[in-house]
C-alpha cells in the first residue's frame, strides 16, 4: 500500500527570461487503490506532472513522498530503483523495445532481477494471459495490432506487480473499442489493488477514475470526483 | 532474458551498423596479424636455416668479385676462375686458439666440367666430413669412394643419368656412385666427387676453391673463431653464415618496425570507426535507452549493455581477423621467401594477442558511446519517443 503526496511541487524549464513554469505549487494525495485522471489542456503541465511522479524529472522545489519515501532525495540509481520496485509504465505509443519479442518485452522489467530465466517467463506468459495475448508471446511488435501493443505495453508495466501504475494517454493512438478494451484492461487492474493515474483529454476515459485532477497553466485548479 | 540477451538482440536488429564495427576492427586486426605472423615465420625460416646449415664458417679467397648463393642463403655467384687457397694452409686452422671448436673442416674445389655435352659444375669434397657440413642430405646409393661420382637431383635428371651411369669426365671414366635426393638448393644442379679427384680432373692439385668450417656453436665464440681463422689464412676471406644472416635479420626488423607502425594506424582507424559507429548507434537508440531508464535500469546497466555489444562484435573481430591474417600470411609468404616448406603454425599467443586486442580496443572505443548512453537523461530520452 501506497499513499502519493506531492508538496508544494514547481517545475521550471528554461534560464532567464525564457523560462516556463510548467507545475505551479501543486499539492495533492493519492492514497493507495485510487484511480486518478489528469486533465487539463494541451500543454497545461499534464504530462510533467506525469514524469514528476514517475521520478523521471526533477522538480524544481517541493517534495515528493511514497509513504514516508521522499523520493526525489534519492540519487540516480536508487530513484531508478523505485521506479522498477514500484511504478508500471504505459506510455501513448506503447514504446515497445522492436527487437524483442512481445514476451521478452514483457520480461524487460525483470531483467535486472535475481530471479532464474523460467521463472521470468513464467511471469511474463501470466501477465499476457491476463490481457488476453498468451499466443502471441513469439511475435514482434511490429506484428500486432495497436489495441494489442498498448496491451503488452500494460502487461509489461504490471509483471513486476507495482503498486502504482502511471499512464500517460493509454488510449491516444487507438480507435474506440481498443481504447474500451484497454480502459477496462486498466479498471481491472485498479480493482486489484494497484494504483493507476492517467493523464488524459478524453472526457469519456476519465470516467473510469475516481478522482479527475485538472491542470491548468501548470496549476491544479480543480479536483473532480466521480461517483 | 538477461542485458547479455538485450546485447544480441540488438546486434542481430542492427546488422549493418554491426558489420561496420565488425570490419573496422577485424582490418586493424587482420593486418597486425598478418605482419607478426608474416615476420615470425620468417624469421623461423631464418633461424631453421641456420640450424640445417652444418657449416657456419666459410672461407673463400680475397678477391674483387665474389658472391655465392649457399644453403638457400643468397649469397650470389661465384667465378671460379679466381684466385684459390693452397690445401695445405687450412692445416692452419688446427692451431687457433679455439681449434677444439672446430668439428669439421671441409675444403671444397670447384670447377666447371663438361657431361653429354653440358657443362655441369664439379665439386670436390671430402665425403668424410660431409655430414657435419651437409646435415640435411639424403643419398640414395652410398657416397662416393675414390673414383665414384654423387650427382644432385636435378642434375641426374637433366642428364638422364641414375646411379651405376658410367660417365665420361675428361677423359676419366666415372661411376655413379649415389644420387643426392632434392634439397631446394644448389646442390640440386651440381655433380660431387672426392676432393683429390675432382682437383685431378679440374687440374687443381693442392688447391681449393672454398672451405667451410663447421664450429661447435653451441657458446661458441663465431666471431673470435673467425678473427682467428682470419689471422691464420691472410689470403682468404673468412665469415660467419651469421654475418650473412645478420644482415637479414636486420632488414626484417625494419619490416617488422615498418609493419607494426602501419599497424597502428590501421588499428587506429578500426577504433575511431568503432567509436563513431558506438556514438551513433547510442543516439540512435536514444528513445529505447528512455524505456530501459524509465522500467528501471540503473545508469551502470545501460553502460553494460552498450560495452556487451562491443566485446561481442570486438571478439568475434578478433577471431576472423587472426583467421584472415593467417591467411594473408600464407597468401603473402611467396613473395618474400624462395622456401618452399614452411609451416605456418598456430600460435597461441599470437590468436589470444588478436582476441584480446580487438576485445580492449572495441571496449576502450566503446567507453564514451556507453558513457554517454548511461547520462542520458531518461525524461528527456522519452520526449525523443
Amino acid at each position: 500500500m501506497k499513499t502519493i503526496r506531492l508538496e508544494n511541487i514547481k517545475k521550471q524549464y528554461g534560464v532567464g527570461q525564457a523560462t516556463v513554469m510548467a507545475i505551479q505549487d501543486i499539492n495533492v494525495e493519492i492514497q493507495s487503490g485510487e484511480f486518478v485522471a489528469i486533465m487539463g489542456e494541451s500543454g497545461s503541465g499534464k504530462s510533467t506532472l506525469l514524469s514528476l511522479l514517475g521520478a523521471l524529472n526533477t522538480p524544481t522545489s517541493g517534495r515528493y513522498w511514497v509513504d514516508s519515501l521522499d523520493v526525489y532525495a534519492l540519487d540516480q540509481d536508487r530513484r531508478a530503483d523505485f521506479r522498477r520496485e514500484n511504478l508500471g509504465f504505459v506510455f501513448q505509443s506503447f514504446h515497445l523495445v522492436p527487437y524483442l519479442s512481445v514476451l521478452e518485452n514483457v520480461m524487460l522489467p525483470m531483467t535486472i532481477k535475481k530471479i532464474p530465466r523460467k521463472k521470468k517467463q513464467e511471469l511474463a506468459r501470466q501477465a499476457l494471459a491476463r490481457i488476453g495475448l498468451e499466443q502471441k508471446g513469439d511475435r514482434l511488435p511490429n506484428q500486432l495490432s495497436g489495441g494489442e501493443q498498448e496491451r503488452v505495453a500494460i502487461a509489461r508495466a504490471v509483471v513486476n506487480d507495482p503498486p502504482i501504475l502511471l499512464a500517460d494517454e493509454p488510449t491516444g493512438n487507438l480507435d474506440s473499442r481498443n481504447s474500451r478494451e484497454v480502459m477496462e484492461l486498466l479498471q481491472s487492474l485498479n480493482g486489484r489493488g494497484i494504483t493507476v493515474i492517467m493523464v488524459t483529454h478524453s472526457p469519456e476515459w476519465s470516467g473510469y477514475a475516481n478522482r479527475i485532477l485538472w491542470i491548468s497553466d501548470g496549476f491544479l485548479s480543480r479536483i473532480d470526483r466521480n461517483n | 532474458m538477461t542485458l547479455k540477451d538485450i546485447a544480441f538482440r540488438n546486434l542481430r536488429r542492427r546488422k549493418g551498423k554491426a558489420l561496420f564495427v565488425l570490419l573496422g576492427l577485424m582490418i586493424g586486426i587482420t593486418s597486425i596479424v598478418a605482419f607478426t605472423s608474416l615476420v615470425e615465420t620468417l624469421t623461423h625460416d631464418i633461424n631453421s636455416k641456420m640450424e640445417k646449415y652444418g657449416a657456419n664458417i666459410l672461407i673463400t679467397p680475397k678477391t674483387e668479385n665474389l658472391s655465392l648463393t649457399y644453403g638457400g642463403l643468397s649469397l650470389g655467384g661465384l667465378s671460379f676462375e679466381m684466385q684459390e687457397i693452397n690445401q695445405k694452409d687450412l692445416e692452419k686452422i688446427r692451431t687457433i686458439k679455439n681449434a677444439k671448436n672446430v668439428a669439421a673442416i671441409g675444403p671444397m674445389v670447384l670447377g666447371a666440367i663438361k657431361i653429354k655435352n653440358q657443362k655441369v659444375l664439379l665439386a670436390g669434397m671430402d665425403f668424410k666430413v660431409s655430414h657435419f657440413l651437409r646435415p640435411w642430405w639424403r643419398i640414395q646409393g652410398s657416397k662416393p669412394d675414390g673414383e665414384g661420382l654423387l650427382v644432385g637431383a636435378e642434375a641426374a635428371r637433366v642428364l638422364g643419368i641414375g646411379i651405376r651411369s658410367r660417365i665420361e669426365v675428361n677423359g676419366s671414366r666415372l661411376m655413379v656412385q649415389g644420387l643426392l635426393e632434392p634439397t631446394g638448393s644448389q646442390d640440386d644442379h651440381m655433380v660431387f666427387a672426392s676432393l683429390p679427384m675432382a682437383q685431378r680432373v679440374l687440374g687443381k692439385e693442392g688447391r681449393i676453391s672454398m672451405a667451410e668450417v663447421a664450429a661447435l656453436c653451441s657458446g661458441c665464440p663465431i666471431e673470435e673463431m673467425v678473427t682467428q681463422i682470419s689471422g691464420v689464412l691472410p689470403g682468404a676471406n673468412v665469415m660467419a653464415i651469421k654475418q650473412v644472416v645478420k644482415s637479414r635479420m636486420v632488414a626484417l626488423e625494419h619490416f617488422q618496425k615498418l609493419a607494426y607502425g602501419l599497424s597502428a594506424v590501421v588499428i587506429l582507424v578500426g577504433g575511431l570507426v568503432v567509436l563513431v559507429t558506438m556514438m551513433a548507434s547510442v543516439r540512435e537508440r536514444t528513445s529505447e535507452i528512455g524505456i530501459f531508464r524509465a522500467i528501471g535500469f540503473r545508469k551502470s546497466h545501460v553502460f553494460r549493455i552498450i560495452l556487451l555489444e562491443a566485446g561481442i562484435i570486438s571478439a568475434l573481430a578478433g577471431a576472423l581477423g587472426y583467421i584472415a591474417g593467417m591467411g594473408a600470411t600464407k597468401i603473402s609468404l611467396p613473395l618474400f621467401t624462395d622456401s618452399h616448406q614452411i609451416a605456418l603454425n598456430f600460435n597461441p599467443i599470437t590468436a589470444g594477442g588478436a582476441l584480446g586486442l580487438a576485445v580492449f580496443l572495441g571496449l576502450l572505443a566503446s567507453l564514451y558511446p556507453a558513457f554517454l548512453a548511461a547520462r542520458l537523461d531518461p525524461n528527456e530520452s522519452l520526449r525523443a519517443l
